[in-house]
């Protein structure tokens, strides 16, 4: 199948994003993701489901972006056969998307040469799939024994630090494998999967309105971005349009995520530089948002305060002038601190050239979101797939081609204030109206929703295969970190083992995002 | 060098009184003994544990650094070892696949200890509940002395939660 023909042929879903989904064959699969990839498009997520109940089938499912926007391709799976083509040769981050699949589904990648567990550590036995709608998701199993084959490297004076689950500062739980020479790094091997607590088999006990709360804490730092994508993919399967000021309040809160979370980050990249400074001015800075937040919306971290169908917060005149005031106070600090973080030579010295990962790799590899943007992917949904608001705001795009900390650093600073510009404007313009929330109809049944925003650290995707009722059949989550970890083995690679934390903490991926 | 020294002085001093121990939030079981934090001579190390959290309460206990709080200026500070540590502070329901980890870090945590339980999540499960996957609060798998609810937690009533858990400590 032709590229041009897949949105043609298929319809485009409901719903505020150009998506367009389609059932193919493994052939064609494989014909469109190549044609993708040649196109200078991406992969986004791969993710199964059982759809035994219904049609004797599995299916795997991939989402891609190319030109006109998001294409979902479905690839029925016979229930005897339950095998689908390897797609990581094509795209590298595929492949521990597959192996989830795998662990969750017992669908197989054919000819993958990478088939390890991933996500199954020890509470499961491997003969059995949580996403299995046989399986009793109350079950609970004894502790296996948990082998995993680490690539071994060897040579002479080549010896391994193997660190974590549980880390030294306060950090997500997850392994890391570094196999150095003295004090330079070789290879990294990560293991994550620790935090694995079964989120997407909780999703198909809820229905559509309990789902929400969930997918706002599927990655804490990210609960604004995942409470839209889930209200996008439930608005999508019940045909429903939110008020626009609704809309326009979700990407203000949006907007004020990304800040708190650059802030937050470029207080700790100034501290593993070991300018305590940056960390304490940052912070407050930090803290003065989410006190803000608290103040005007309810919540810090603006947890469930966008539901389905709209928001479940307002902002009157007393919160638009907190919020005018809090935006000029952070603007005039951080012109100060970014002064002083670009003439500090001690802090440049540390972030120049360190964790580099140049264009050509970040794009073989899929690098993405912001920290794509810091080399040289110019990917961002609300610049080039804007939904209301942003297809009036004109959102400047920030990127940089050096692709090491001093970048992902630069980029920060830059999308800050993009978003303290864009917070203004939407303050300027806010639609008025009383409605904040729309009714929702009830969803068909056996339909695909799909919600995609352009959350802090990269596009967060949620995909929602309805079931009878109003119920979840399958929730799929998607965090940019899956793409972004494999590059993280990389940008270590030939750097310093001390200067690891500040090159993670440039990337800030999260664990529980992609451990489910 | 001047930029930064001017930066400092004109930020000023941000750390704010620090709350008072909370006896609602004291475990049932415990003795309550408010005198005891008087007698805690000495500086409190704790060991912060993530056992499957969504993170967000992570960002609470960063935010227990910044200079509002300054919870080192009351003399508590995070420890990179458990061995160094007088408190745990846990964070999630406990998944399976961090329960080993969770029990060998309390195992590894030297006698006399004290637990945290941060959130809904290290109190009942949360949202997430006990399932395959999860272990559901924290007390299913260590002994928890003192459990914060909050989702998560604001930066204060961790604070509170810890003190509170100090100031019933038995030993000292
Ligand atoms: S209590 Fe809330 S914030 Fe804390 S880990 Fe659980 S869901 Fe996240």
């Amino acid at each position: 199948m032709k590229l041009d023909d897949f949105t043609s042929t298929f319809p485009r879903l409901p719903g505020a994003m150009p998506v367009w989904h389609g059932s193919v064959s493994a052939e064609d699969l494989r014909a469109l993701c190549e044609q993708v990839l040649h196109g200078g498009g991406k992969l986004v997520a791969l993710w199964g489901s059982d759809e035994t109940q219904a049609n004797a089938h599995y299916a795997l499912h991939v989402a891609l972006v190319a030109a006109p926007g998001m294409l979902v391709l479905s690839l029925p799976i016979d229930h005897e056969k339950p095998a689908f083509p390897d797609l990581s040769d094509l795209f590298p981050a595929a492949n521990r998307m597959q192996r989830s699949v795998t662990d969750m589904l017992g669908l197989h990648p054919v000819g993958a040469s990478d088939q390890r567990k991933w996500l199954r550590h020890a509470a499961w036995p491997g003969k059995l799939y949580p996403l299995r709608k046989a399986f009793d998701s109350a079950g609970s199993f004894p502790l296996e024994e948990d082998g995993y084959a680490f690539v071994p490297v060897t040579g002479n004076g080549v010896h391994e630090i193997a660190v974590g689950p549980v880390h030294a500062g306060t950090i997500e739980p997850g392994h890391f494998r570094f196999s150095v020479v003295g004090e330079r790094v070789l290879r990294l091997e990560e293991r994550l999967g620790y935090k694995h607590k079964g989120i997407e088999k909780r999703f198909e006990d809820m229905t559509l309105q309990q789902g929400a709360k969930l997918a706002g804490r599927i990655s804490g730092d990210s609960t604004v971005a995942y409470a839209w994508a889930y209200a996008q993919a439930v608005e999508s399967v019940t045909g429903c349009t939110p008020p626009r000021r609704a809309l326009w309040l979700r990407a203000l809160l949006l907007e004020l995520e990304r800040m708190h979370n650059h802030l937050g980050d470029l207080g700790y990249l100034g501290n593993d530089a070991a300018l305590v400074f940056g960390f304490a001015q940052f912070w407050i800075l930090k803290e003065d948002l989410l006190r803000m937040n608290g103040e005007v919306f309810g919540h810090r971290y603006l947890m469930d305060r966008i539901i389905p169908g709209g928001v479940a917060c307002d902002l009157d005149e007393a919160g638009l002038a907190r919020i005018t005031a809090t935006l000029n106070h952070i603007e005039h600090e951080i012109a100060i601190l970014k002064d002083i973080y670009d003439e500090h030579a001690g802090v440049q010295d540390r972030f120049l050239t360190t964790g580099r990962v140049m264009p050509e790799l970040a794009a073989r590899l899929g690098l993405t979101g912001m920290a794509g943007r810091a080399s040289g992917q110019a990917w961002d949904a609300r610049a080039q797939f804007p939904c209301v608001p942003y297809d009036q705001l004109d959102v400047r795009m920030a990127t940089h081609r050096n692709g090491d900390v001093a970048a992902r650093v630069i980029v920060r600073f830059e999308e800050i204030a993009e978003s303290m510009r864009l917070i203004r404007l939407m303050l300027e313009r806010m639609p008025v109206g009383d409605d904040l929330i729309a009714p929702l109809a009830d969803a068909q049944e056996g339909v695909l929703g799909i919600g995609w925003v352009e959350g802090w650290r990269g596009e967060i995707l949620v995909a929602l295969h309805t079931g009878k009722n109003n119920s979840i059949q399958r929730l799929h989550a998607h965090d940019p970190s899956w793409q972004n970890w494999p590059v993280l083995e990389h940008a270590i690679m030939d750097n310093i083992v001390p200067d690891f934390p500040l090159i993670n903490k440039s990337f800030n991926l999260s664990y529980s995002g992609v451990d489910l | 060098m001047h930029q930064i020294i001017k930066q400092i002085l004109r930020t000023g001093i941000k750390t704010e009184a620090p709350p008072q121990p909370d006896d609602a939030l004291r475990h049932e079981m415990q003795q309550i003994n408010a005198q005891i934090l008087h007698h805690v001579g000495r500086a409190l190390a704790i060991r912060h544990v993530d056992a499957g959290s969504c993170n967000a309460c992570e960002l609470e206990i960063h935010c227990l650094n910044n200079a509002y709080y300054n919870i080192e200026g009351l003399g508590i500070h995070f420890v990179a070892s458990p061995r160094h540590a007088d408190m745990l502070l846990v964070t999630g329901p406990v998944s399976r696949h961090m329960e080993i980890a969770l029990k060998r870090t309390y195992d590894a945590t030297p006698d006399p200890k004290l637990v945290v339980a941060l959130g809904d999540c290290g109190c009942d499960g949360g949202i997430f509940g006990e399932s395959y996957a999860s272990r559901g609060r924290i007390a299913n798998v260590i002994p928890v002395d003192v459990a914060v609810p909050g989702c998560p937690p604001a930066p204060i009533a961790i604070l509170q939660g810890i003190l509170t858990a100090v100031s019933s400590r038995k030993v000292v």
